[in-house]
């Protein structure tokens, strides 16, 4: 059914190379994330599943055959885009229907997919409303209607959430898992926000400039990331890296500790700072150590009853069991 | 937010200018309302006596008029459809990624920078002269006998002429209004389905519509007092093969000096104006909204 292929897939936009010869596959049914920094490549990357951009080398095979020449339409792929991209002129219901329409559906079997679109994505009492008559959330559901009408072998969403308020993201962010559990479809899907990507992914892929640096499950990602980057990138807030000094007393250039696995106590530990900033969420505060002897502010994630505020002095044990060892390439040590 | 005193204050600041403008307009359509009620030809000095609507009456049943009318209604619509349609072509072409392409949107603008009476001499006297024009030595090189343009065609030479120096401002319209079309509509388009001819069809046309109707509106301004082309080309013939409202006036008034019925002339041409006007706004002043 929906399985992506890319081998050996790159894009030159003139003398730039912004996507140098990457492999991936992407299973059935695989609901497939490609997170990184803004400019890595994974919009473009996106654009060339969907057949917006042309690659320059290498080969896309789309549930068997080969699609790298073929045009967007026929690769029987749809897309939803960031500024969602409805047609302001046409209702609702037409906006749903257009994809239809331009297959030459009959138009009892159109109204038929439409209605049922509609029931799933509860868009029923805006059918005959206009793009520019509804909420932020209540268009995204209308670029998702136009998608799904289509059965497709595999949607991509290309940052889909990134015009939504916080509120409406996280609600958003679960209809999104929630219609992949029911449809089943392959689902790809871009976002620089790793926390969609912890949430919502089968498979991260995560990409730097143009690179893959690690694929895996976000559990994966999370417990055993393969370089610096990766361990930087994924988790929220951000893993600790020391380097220098501190870490040779752990056999590596670059240590990696995460927030929660740092033990906090008044009286004793390996290292000795000042709590600078505390944010306090309720569940869990944050402390930014500083003054410690490390070159970095170290974060600490505590419970959110600890009474520390700025200026306590405080002592840092990491857990030995959880420190991320990586090499002078930035390199995962085993 | 406006206070009662600062909006009291703005109503009297802008008051001069208001007046000014209205002066500007009402006094000379107060008096052309009064001249097109009096007989008043310049070749008969003396009183000016009150004829009531005779004047109209004496307009309107010259079989002048009703040609003149039809007209100026072809002229206007003619013009139209040319530089909408011809516009949308140009647009959609120069809206291509080109090598050059400020100079080319330069040179496609220089036609309205053109004086219509410069521009019309030009056509009449380098172009469609059945002497010295280039068509007729087009013609000639191939064997064909000139066209007199102005002679077997005058209306349709007019509009041509016409066309050519308004479809720079409908071309500058209608790119601007394509280069605000999102391009992901168009991508999303094309991942639905839609061949090229479709989506300008369901997708750049629509979006086109207002570009269109202020097209539309604005040309319709002034072409319906086109007067400078007609006379320095045709002179409204043969005849009054190419003679339109507008020139009908100016014929009445200072060809037979009688300027009561120019002025009821007049009177009746912002009546058609209106009438344009009011059909138009029915007919795509709705694209204007929102």
């Amino acid at each position: 059914m929906g399985m992506i292929e890319l081998s050996k897939v790159t894009k030159r936009f003139g003398y730039v190379e912004v996507v140098p010869p990457l492999d991936l596959t992407i299973e059935d049914g695989e609901f497939c994330v490609f997170v990184g920094p803004s400019g890595c490549g994974k919009s473009t990357l996106l654009r060339l599943i969907a057949g917006l951009e042309d690659v320059s080398g290498g080969r896309i095979v789309i549930d068997g055959a080969d699609a790298t020449a073929a045009p967007p339409a026929k690769r029987r792929l749809a897309m939803v885009f960031q500024s969602y991209a409805l047609y302001p002129h046409m209702t609702v219901r037409k906006n749903i229907a257009f994809p239809l329409r331009m297959a030459g559906m009959p138009p009892e079997e159109q109204a038929r997919r439409v209605d049922a679109a509609a029931k799933v994505l509860n868009l029923t009492p805006y059918l005959d409303r206009r793009p520019g008559q509804l909420s932020g959330g209540q268009r995204q559901r209308v670029a998702i209607g136009r998608a799904i009408v289509r059965e497709p072998e595999a949607f991509l969403f290309d940052e889909p959430l990134s015009n939504l308020d916080a509120a409406l993201r996280v609600g958003m962010r679960l209809e999104i898992s929630e219609l992949h559990e029911r449809l089943r479809t392959t689902m790809v899907y871009v976002t620089h926000d790793q926390v969609e990507a912890m949430t919502m992914a089968d498979k991260i892929v995560v990409l730097n400039a143009g690179r893959i640096e690690q694929v895996g499950s976000p559990l994966d990602l999370y417990k055993a990331p393969k370089n610096v980057f990766v361990a930087g990138f994924i988790g929220s807030p951000k893993m600790n890296l020391v380097s220098g000094e501190g870490a040779r007393r752990f056999g590596a250039e670059t240590i990696g500790i995460r927030p929660e696995h740092v033990r906090v106590s008044t009286t004793e530990g390996t290292w000795t700072g000042t709590v600078g900033v505390a944010e306090h969420l309720g569940s869990d505060t944050f402390l930014h150590v500083h003054g410690t002897g490390l070159a970095e502010t170290v974060t600490v994630r505590v419970g959110g009853e600890i009474d520390l505020r700025h200026g306590s002095r405080v002592h840092l044990t990491p857990d030995p069991d959880k420190i991320h060892r990586f090499d002078a390439n930035g390199l995962r040590l085993p | 937010m406006s206070t009662q005193a600062s909006r009291a204050a703005a109503r009297l600041m802008l008051s001069p200018a208001v007046i000014l403008l209205l002066m500007w307009m009402i006094v000379p359509l107060a008096m052309t309302l009064w001249f097109s009620t009096l007989r008043y030809r310049l070749l008969q000095p003396g009183a000016h006596p009150f004829v009531g609507l005779r004047n109209y009456v004496f307009f309107v049943t010259d079989p002048a008029f009703s040609t003149a009318i039809v007209n100026t209604l072809i002229l206007v619509g003619g013009v139209l459809v040319i530089t909408v349609v011809l516009g949308i072509l140009l647009a959609l072409l120069l809206d291509q990624p080109m090598w050059g392409q400020g100079v080319v949107r330069l040179l496609v603008i220089a036609p309205f920078f053109v004086m219509p009476t410069v521009s019309a001499l030009v056509w009449k006297n380098m172009f469609m002269s059945p002497t010295s024009g280039l068509f007729a030595e087009l013609s000639k090189a191939v064997g064909l006998v000139p066209f007199d343009f102005f002679g077997q065609a005058p209306l349709a030479s007019v509009i041509a002429i016409v066309a050519w120096q308004w479809l720079p401002f409908a071309t500058l319209i209608l790119l601007t209004a394509l280069q605000s079309l999102d391009r992901e509509q168009l991508e999303a388009a094309e991942m639905d389905g839609a061949p090229p001819l479709k989506r300008f069809w369901f997708i750049i046309l629509p979006h086109l519509a207002r570009g269109v109707t202020v097209v539309i509106l604005i040309q319709t301004i002034f072409l319906l007092s086109v007067f400078a082309e007609i006379r320095v080309t045709t002179n409204g013939g043969p005849g009054v093969a190419s003679t339109n409202l507008p020139f009908l006036v100016y014929a009445r008034s200072l060809l037979q000096f009688d300027v009561g019925a120019g002025a009821a002339g007049g009177v009746v041409a912002i009546i058609l104006a209106n009438i344009v006007a009011i059909f138009l706004m029915r007919a795509v002043g709705k694209n204007l909204d929102a």
